[in-house]
C-alpha cells in the first residue's frame, strides 16, 4: 500500500500531461475517459489508504529527496494520516463526481480537453497540498491550486471581465501567499525544520516565545485568509464565479477554499499554544460570516449567492477553528463540500437548461421542467439551512454548541445569526428559482430541458451525501448511529480543545445541548416556512437593481467593498505608479541610461580624433610608447 | 681568436645597429611615400641582421646567422606582398602617399 | 688603432651616412640607390665578421632582388621627386625628437649591459657555407621548410594582388 501512495497524486498529473499534450487531437470520449479514469484511480487508492489508516494508523513515504541544504532537508514525501486521508477522500470523491458532471456540462465547449487537463492538474496540486508531510510540499500544492484556479476562472479568457476576475483572484491570493511564505520562513527560523512532525515535536524543546508563536500563527493565517476568502481578502471569490460552474463547485466551494481550514487544522498544535491567534481567527471568521451573509441576502445572480454563502460558511469554519473545535471544523468542511458542490452543480444544471442565464429574476417555476435538479437543489438548500437530520444540521449545530461552550453567549448568538440568515437567502434562492411562474423569454422557455444523466447522476449521489452526511458525526445526546464517529477517527491527529477549560474538550450538559439545538432548529424551520410564504406562495420577486433603496442598495452593492478597495489601494497605486513613471522612470532612470549613452558618445566624439587613420601618427605613438617602456625598465 | 673579436668591443656593433635602427624609424616617421617607408623598414631589419651576425661571430655560434637567413626570407616575402599591395593601391588612388590611406578612422 | 677597427669605423660611418641620405633624399629612385649602398657597407661588415657566405647572400638577396623589385615598382608607377608628397616641418621635428629619444633610450639601456662570454677557441669556420648548410639542414630543417611555404604563400599573394581583375 505504501508504495502506491505516490500514485494518488501522480495519476491526475498523468491525466493532465496526456490531456494537455494530446487532448487536442483526441476524441472527447477519450479525454473524458482519461480525466475521469485518473481520478477514479486516485479515489480507489485513497479509499484503500483510508482502510489502511483506520486499521493500522498513519503511513509515511518518501518519494525522493527534493533538496538538502545544511540542516534543512526537504523531501518530496507524503504523510497519510487520519486528517490527510480524510481530505484526500473529499478531494478525490467530490472531484470525481464533478469530473463526471463536467462531461455533460462542457460537452459543447471547444476547450473540452483543456478543461479536463486543468481539472486534473488542480486535483494533483490539491492532493500535494493535503498529502505533503512538510510545509514546502503544502506550499507547492498551495501555489498549484492557485494557478489552476486562475486558469479555470479565466477559462473563457476571450471575455475581458472573466480574465480580469482571474487576475483579481490571482493577485488577492498572492497577498495571502506572501503571509504564508513569511510564516513558513519564521517556522523554519524558530524550529529549524519544515516537517510537521518535527515542528510539533520540537515545540517543547524549543520553547518559543508566545509572541513568536502568535506571529507564526497569524502569518500562516494570512495565507489561509487569502485562500479561504475571509475578510479582507474575500472579494476574489464572488468574482471567481466567472469560471465554468463545475469549477466553482470543485475549486471555489468544495476543495480549494478549504485549504485554509486544512492549514490551520494541520498546524493546530501551534495555534493551541496561542490563544491570541485563535481569538483573531475566530473573530475574522465571525465577521466574514455575517458580512458575507448580509451581502448574500440581496444578490440576484444564482452563482453569486452561492459564492457569498461559501464565504460565510468558510467564516463559520474559522469560528470553529478559533474556538479550538478543530474536528468540528473538519466535519463542516466535509458536509459543506457535499452540499455546496451539490448546490453549485444544481445551479449549473439550471444555467445549462436556461442557456447561460444566471439571474434568478429571469427564472421561476423551474420545478416542473427540471424535476431532478429541483429535488437535489431542495436537498442542498435544506442541508445548508440546517433542516433537521440533514448534513448541515449536524455540522452547524456542532459548531454552535462548541461556540457556546468556548466563546459564550455572544459568540454563539452572532454565529447563530449568520446561520439563520443563510437559511433565509438559501430558501429565497430555492423558491424564487423553482416556484412561481417562469419569467424568462419565450425562447428560453421553449428550450427548457432536464440535464442528461451524466449530469444528474453525480447530483443524485451528492444529494444522498448531503442528506445523510451528517450521520458521520452525530452528537452524543441524540444516540443516533455511532456518535462522534468522525471525531473518533480524527482523534489521533486532531481533537477539539477548549482553551478556556484547560484544553479539555467541551462538555455541555445534555439539557443545554438540547435547548441550543431546539432553538436554532426551530428558528431555521421558521425561516424556511417564512421564505416559502413570501417567495413561493405570494410569489414576490426580488427588486430590480434600480429600485433598491438605502440598506438594500448597500447590500446589493456588496457594501461597496470593491469600490472601497479600488479607492484605497488600486487608485493610489495607479497614481503612485504614474508619479513613479514620470519621475523615477522617465526622468531618473531614462535620464541616467540616456545620459550614460550621451556621455560615452560625447567622450568618443573627442577621443575618436586620436584614430585619424594616419599610420605615421600611430607609429609615432608606438615609438613614444617604446621609449616609455625602456625608460620604466631601465631607470 | 679572431682579429675582429679581439679589437672591436661588441658594444660598438650594438651602438651601430641601434643607430641604423633609429634612422630607419626616423625615415618611417618622416616619409610619406609608402615605398620609401617600406625601404626604411628594410633598413631596420638590416640593423637587426647586423647585430645578429655580430653576436654569431663573437659567440662562434652559427644559429645567429641562420636566423639572419630567416629574417631575409621574411623581408623578401614582405617586400613582395607589400609592393603588390602598393601597386594595387596606386591603381585605385593614383598615389602612394600614405596620408591618402586614412579611411580607417573615426 | 688596429686595422679591423679602422675598417669597422669606415664601414659604419658609410652605412650611417648612406642611410641618412636615403631618408632625406626627395627622389625615391635616389633613395633606392642610397639604400643599396647602405646594404653594401653592411655586407662589408659581414665580411669583417668572418661571415662571408652571409655577405654574399645579403648582396644577392637585398641588392640583387629586393631593391631591384623596389626600383622596378618605382619605375612602373613612374614616381619621381615631383610627385613626392611634402611632410610638414613640425612633423619632421617631432619625428626627429621621437627617433632621437629612442636612440638615446636604446643606447642608454644597452650601454655597458652586454656581458658575453667570448669562447677562447673561436671557430673561424662558422660563417662558411659548409657549416651553415649543415646547421640549416639538420637543426633548422623544419623552419627551413616553413620558410619555403611562406615564400610560396607570398608569391601567390603577390601575383594575386598585382593582377588586374582576378576572377576567383
Amino acid at each position: 500500500m505504501k508504495a502506491l501512495i505516490p500514485l494518488i497524486p501522480f495519476l491526475p498529473l498523468l491525466g493532465f500531461v496526456l490531456n494537455g499534450l494530446f487532448g487536442r487531437r483526441m476524441s472527447k470520449a477519450a479525454v473524458a475517459a482519461i480525466g475521469c479514469g485518473a481520478l477514479l484511480g486516485s479515489l480507489l487508492l485513497s479509499a484503500a489508504c483510508f482502510n489502511q489508516v483506520a486499521a493500522t494508523g498513519p503511513m509515511h513515504t518518501v518519494a525522493y529527496n527534493f533538496l538538502t541544504v545544511d540542516s534543512l532537508r526537504i523531501d518530496f514525501s507524503f504523510l497519510v494520516d487520519q486528517l490527510s486521508v480524510w481530505m484526500m477522500l473529499i478531494v478525490t470523491g467530490v472531484g470525481f463526481l464533478i469530473h463526471v458532471y463536467s462531461i455533460g456540462y462542457m460537452h459543447g465547449d471547444e476547450g473540452f480537453w483543456k478543461f479536463f487537463a486543468y481539472l486534473n492538474l488542480f486535483i494533483f496540486s490539491m492532493l500535494l497540498l493535503v498529502m505533503g508531510d512538510n510545509l514546502v510540499m503544502l506550499f507547492f500544492g498551495w501555489e498549484g491550486v492557485g494557478l489552476c484556479s486562475y486558469l479555470l476562472i479565466g477559462f473563457w479568457y476571450a471575455n475581458k471581465d472573466f480574465s480580469k476576475a482571474a487576475r483579481k483572484a490571482f493577485i488577492m491570493n498572492r497577498i495571502g501567499d506572501l503571509g504564508l511564505l513569511l510564516g513558513i520562513f519564521l517556522v523554519f527560523k524558530t524550529f529549524g525544520s519544515l516537517t510537521y512532525s518535527e515542528i510539533f515535536a520540537r515545540i517543547d524543546s524549543v520553547q518559543p516565545a508566545p509572541e513568536i508563536l502568535t506571529a507564526i500563527c497569524l502569518l500562516l493565517f494570512v495565507g489561509a485568509i487569502g485562500k479561504s476568502a475571509q475578510i479582507p481578502l474575500y472579494t476574489w471569490l464572488p468574482d471567481a464565479m466567472a469560471g465554468p460552474t463545475p469549477v466553482s463547485a470543485l475549486i471555489h466551494a468544495a476543495t480549494m477554499v478549504t485549504a485554509g481550514i486544512y492549514l490551520v487544522a494541520r498546524c493546530h498544535p501551534l495555534y493551541s499554544l496561542s490563544p491570541d491567534a485563535l481569538q483573531i481567527v475566530a473573530f475574522t471568521g465571525l465577521a466574514t460570516s455575517i458580512f458575507a451573509v448580509l451581502i448574500g441576502l440581496r444578490q440576484n445572480d444564482i452563482k453569486k449567492v452561492l459564492a457569498y454563502s461559501t464565504v460565510s460558511q468558510l467564516g463559520l469554519m474559522f469560528v470553529a477553528l478559533g474556538m479550538g473545535a478543530y474536528a468540528t471544523a473538519m466535519f463542516h468542511v466535509t458536509t459543506h463540500a457535499f452540499f455546496k458542490a451539490l448546490l453549485f452543480l444544481g445551479a449549473g444544471s439550471v444555467i445549462h437548461a436556461l442557456g447561460g442565464e444566471q439571474d434568478i429574476r429571469q427564472m421561476g417555476g423551474l420545478r416542473k421542467a427540471l424535476p431532478v435538479t429541483f429535488w437535489v437543489f431542495l436537498i442542498g438548500a435544506f442541508a445548508i439551512s440546517g433542516f433537521p437530520l440533514m448534513a448541515g444540521f449536524f455540522s452547524k449545530d456542532e459548531i454552535f454548541a462548541n461556540t457556546y461552550a468556548a466563546g459564550g453567549r455572544w459568540w454563539w448568538g452572532l454565529a447563530g445569526l449568520g446561520g439563520l440568515l443563510t437559511a433565509i437567502y438559501m430558501c429565497r434562492l430555492l423558491f424564487v428559482t423553482f416556484f412561481g411562474t417562469f419569467r424568462g423569454t419565450e425562447e428560453q422557455k421553449h428550450h427548457l430541458h432536464e440535464s442528461p444523466a451524466v449530469m444528474t447522476l453525480p447530483l443524485i449521489v451528492l444529494a444522498v451525501l448531503s442528506a445523510l452526511g451528517g450521520f458521520l458525526n452525530t452528537p452524543h445526546f441524540l444516540h443516533l448511529g455511532t456518535p462522534q464517529w468522525m471525531a473518533h477517527f480524527l482523534e489521533p491527529v486532531l481533537r477539539n480543545t477548549n482553551l478556556r477549560h484547560g484544553g479539555a474538550p467541551h462538555h455541555l450538559a445534555e439539557s443545554t445541548e438540547w435547548t441550543l439545538m431546539a432553538f436554532t432548529t426551530s428558528l431555521a424551520l421558521l425561516v424556511i416556512a417564512a421564505a416559502y410564504w413570501v417567495y413561493a406562495v405570494r410569489r414576490s420577486v426580488p427588486l430590480a437593481d434600480a429600485a433598491q433603496v438605502r440598506l438594500t442598495r448597500l447590500l446589493a452593492n456588496k457594501f461597496y467593498v470593491d469600490e472601497l478597495y479600488d479607492l484605497l489601494f488600486v487608485k493610489p497605486l495607479e497614481k503612485l505608479s504614474q508619479i513613479l513613471f514620470y519621475f523615477a522612470d522617465t526622468w531618473a532612470i531614462d535620464g541616467l541610461v540616456n545620459g550614460v549613452g550621451r556621455g560615452v558618445e560625447a567622450v568618443g566624439a573627442r577621443f575618436r580624433k586620436l584614430q585619424n587613420g594616419n599610420i605615421e601618427y600611430y607609429l609615432l605613438a608606438m615609438v613614444a610608447g617604446a621609449v616609455l617602456l625602456f625608460l620604466t625598465l631601465h631607470l | 681568436m679572431l682579429e675582429v673579436v679581439k679589437n672591436i668591443p661588441i658594444d660598438y656593433y650594438v651602438y651601430l645597429s641601434s643607430l641604423l635602427f633609429c634612422i630607419g624609424v626616423f625615415g618611417v616617421l618622416i616619409r610619406r611615400n609608402a615605398i620609401v617607408v617600406l625601404m626604411c623598414v628594410e633598413l631596420m631589419l638590416n640593423a637587426v641582421n647586423l647585430l645578429l651576425a655580430a653576436f654569431s661571430t663573437y659567440l662562434s655560434d652559427a644559429q645567429g646567422q641562420i636566423l639572419v637567413f630567416f629574417i631575409m626570407v621574411v623581408a623578401a616575402a614582405e617586400a613582395a606582398v607589400g609592393l603588390g599591395i602598393l601597386v594595387m593601391i596606386f591603381r585605385n588612388t593614383k598615389t602612394t602617399d600614405i596620408y591618402s590611406l586614412d579611411n580607417l578612422k573615426f | 688603432m688596429s686595422l679591423s677597427l679602422a675598417v669597422f669605423l669606415i664601414l659604419g660611418l658609410a652605412s650611417v651616412i648612406f642611410s641618412l641620405l636615403m631618408v632625406f633624399t626627395k627622389n625615391p629612385v635616389h633613395s633606392v640607390i642610397f639604400l643599396i649602398l647602405t646594404f653594401f657597407s653592411i655586407a662589408g661588415q659581414y665580411v669583417l665578421l668572418n661571415a662571408q657566405f652571409l655577405a654574399v647572400v645579403h648582396i644577392i638577396v637585398y641588392a640583387g632582388a629586393i631593391m631591384v623589385l623596389f626600383l622596378f615598382v618605382l619605375m612602373l608607377l613612374n614616381l619621381n621627386s615631383a610627385a613626392e608628397p611634402k611632410q610638414s616641418a613640425r612633423w619632421k621635428l617631432g619625428a626627429a625628437i621621437a627617433a632621437g629619444m629612442l636612440l638615446v633610450t636604446l643606447v642608454g639601456a644597452l650601454k655597458g649591459g652586454i656581458q658575453i662570454a667570448v669562447p677562447e677557441n673561436t671557430n673561424p669556420q662558422v660563417g662558411l657555407a659548409q657549416n651553415l648548410g649543415r646547421v640549416l639542414f639538420t637543426d633548422f630543417v623544419v623552419p627551413f621548410e616553413i620558410a619555403g611555404i611562406l615564400f610560396l604563400a607570398a608569391m601567390v599573394g603577390a601575383v594575386l594582388l598585382a593582377k588586374r581583375d582576378v576572377k576567383l
